[in-house]
């Protein structure tokens, strides 16, 4: 099965977070080989690798790229490294194991792309991921794999980390933007997108670290050995992060398609405690709630979709029998309501009003009406906010409203929360 | 500008009012619109926090696992509520901290730039002991030993 793996197969290779420990398991062959092919190849490799964004949208790589007009320069590569979506460590995982495969990928985007500078984007909590790769950069421009002419070839790029400071909102792609430049970090305004008028008004491509981790294997394997893993619909594979009551919360790398949640779930060692299934989410927090009926369907873009949900940024929270739903509604809505940039008046009031009223909601007081007021806020909220943040602040709590109604009922007046009231002491 | 104020924190352990005009004299800016930038990311202190922040991460996957309760003891070992700096200005106490990317070892907190993650109270109490014991750090220097340890 190890050959399955594409991402994390060097994972605890010794040295392997170094330059010398990297290339002695053939790391840096990939961007070698890429420099002697044109960028035309390289995207029809990426193209028929069936690579789709790891970032939550799931938009495909290679047609992404090719949104770039033609002859327009500079040219930017963002890497979205602000990986905040609560449920989600995949991307730091990525970086602590492996921060010279996301170099590598990110100089193959960049040589394809002929873009001058590519900026790391990292989320400033993760302030040891970035002294790494600041260290691992210094490596590749004393190696000649970054600057001026990279591998002796007349391309210059230029490869700069950049801390972010604590805000989710960052990790939208023109957010991140608005943050790169010295800016508050809010959403633009789309069209135009990033590839026409994107950091500095130059042309620019935004992507994820699961994402551009893939290039060094697809481009020394080619596509067509990447898009043997999973299926055709989702080819390749995948880092979920698994976390909540599993015996072994952590990071699986896993094929698309062909493995299901209960492959996922057995593989994290289970419910923990030997509990049942209550509830899962996949994709991270902002993706709709599903149950043990959901168990068999596969890690498949349109299967999560047909479910009612989305695999998103890749991550599966578990949750056990005895777990509160208005509790963990509540929490994410709290997160919503923190991290809301405040550029539209949906999210900043929605998100608000949601908050004040799920804890009303899960403290017992809220009355039987105000579940009502809380369908009535979030079908203001869905689809007419300016971002996704805004709508999608309004899926988890909406689905597990429609999945468990009596358990939000039951909280209606209660005093206190019914479930943790029935919980044994000992949970 | 991210970068400017960052250099800032790190010598300082905050944003003084005096280095956020300095950081505007120098990107050819008015004092506000540095502020309003620095308001805007929740990292960037206005006032000095205690020499060790500790941030416990309250969010789903961490709740599930404990979280409340990592909380409640680290507010009992330290004599402080959520928000608030111990007497001797050694600990500041936060614990409305969104999700760290740490949900794999959840229970986990951060303590200045580092992550501990799969938290008991004994674990939390040897960490406190930990960082008691060190020599003060000076802001900008590592904060600990980080990682799983
Ligand atoms: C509110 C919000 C937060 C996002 N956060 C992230 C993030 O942390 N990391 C990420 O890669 N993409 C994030 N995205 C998606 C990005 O906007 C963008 O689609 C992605 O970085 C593109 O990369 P990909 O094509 O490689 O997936 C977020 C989107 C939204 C709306
Ligand atoms: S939906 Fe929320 S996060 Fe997005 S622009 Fe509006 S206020 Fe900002
Ligand atoms: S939920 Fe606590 S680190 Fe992710």
């Amino acid at each position: 099965m190890a050959d399955d793996l594409v991402l994390t197969r060097l994972v605890g290779r010794p040295g392997v977070t170094t330059l010398e420990g990297y290339e002695r398991v053939g790391g840096y062959l990939g961007l070698r080989k890429a420099v002697t092919l044109t960028p035309e190849q390289i995207i029809d490799e990426v193209k028929s690798s069936g690579l789709r964004g790891r970032g939550g949208a799931g938009f495909p790589t290679g047609t992404k790229w090719s949104f770039l007009p033609r002859d327009v320069f500079p040219r930017y590569l963002c890497v979205n490294a602000d990986e905040s979506e609560p449920g989600c460590f995949k991307d730091r995982y990525l970086i602590d194991e492996l921060p010279h495969q996301l170099l590598e990928g990110v100089l193959i985007a960049a040589f394809t792309l002929r873009v001058s500078h590519a900026f790391i984007y990292i989320r400033g909590e993760y302030r040891a991921q970035r002294e790494l790769l600041d260290r691992c950069v210094a490596e590749a421009y004393e190696a000649g794999l970054a600057g001026r002419g990279i591998l002796g070839t007349e391309w210059d790029c230029e490869v700069i980390v950049h801390g972010g400071a604590g805000a989710y909102i960052c990790g939208e792609e023109t957010a991140l933007i608005d943050s790169l430049e010295g800016l508050r970090g809010q959403p633009r305004l789309k069209p135009p997108f990033p590839a026409i008028r994107g950091l500095y008004g130059s042309p620019t491509v935004v992507n994820n670290v699961e994402t551009l981790s893939n290039l060094p294997f697809i481009v020394l394997e080619g596509g067509a050995a990447y898009a043997q893993r999973g299926t055709a619909a989702s080819p390749g594979t995948r880092v979920f992060c698994v976390s909540g009551h599993v015996e072994r919360p952590g990071n699986y790398e896993v094929p698309m398609g062909t493995t299901t949640f209960r492959d996922l779930l057995q593989k994290a060692g289970g419910v923990w405690k030997g509990r049942a299934l209550k509830a899962m989410q996949p994709g991270g927090g902002s993706m709709q709630i599903l149950g043990p009926q959901h168990l068999d369907v596969p890690l498949d873009f349109k299967a999560v979709a047909d479910a009612g949900s989305s695999l998103g940024a890749g991550a599966l929270v578990v949750m056990d029998q005895t777990t509160c739903l208005v509790d963990v509604a509540k929490r994410l809505v709290d997160f919503y309501h923190h991290e809301s940039c405040g550029k539209c008046a949906p999210c900043r009031e929605g998100t608000y009003f949601e908050s004040q009223l799920m804890h009303r909601l899960e403290a017992g007081i809220a009355s039987e009406s105000e579940l009502a007021t809380l369908s009535d806020i979030c079908a203001n909220m869905d689809g007419r906010c300016f971002c996704p943040l805004g709508d999608t602040a309004t899926w988890f709590v909406m689905s597990a409203y429609r999945m468990f109604p009596d358990e939000f009922l039951a909280h209606c007046g209660a005093g206190r929360c019914p479930v943790r009231a029935a919980r044994p002491a000992a949970a | 500008m991210l970068p400017a104020l960052w250099a800032v924190q790190d010598q300082f352990g905050y944003l003084p009012s005096a280095a956020v005009a300095a950081v505007a004299e120098e990107l050819e800016l008015v004092p506000s619109e540095v502020a309003a930038v620095s308001s805007f990311y929740s990292m960037y202190f206005s006032h000095k926090p205690g020499q060790h922040f500790v941030q416990v991460c309250r969010n789903v996957s961490c709740a599930l696992r404990g979280a409340d309760g990592i909380l409640a003891h680290l507010g009992r070992v330290l004599g402080v509520e959520d928000g608030a700096t111990t007497a001797d200005g050694l600990f500041t106490l936060e614990g409305t901290v969104e999700c760290l990317g740490g949900c794999g070892g959840a229970p986990m907190m951060q303590v200045d730039r580092y992550s501990y993650e799969d938290l008991t109270p004994d674990r939390c109490d040897n960490i406190i002991a930990a960082l008691r014991a060190a020599p003060p750090v000076e802001p900008g220097r590592d904060g600990g030993p980080g990682g799983r340890s």
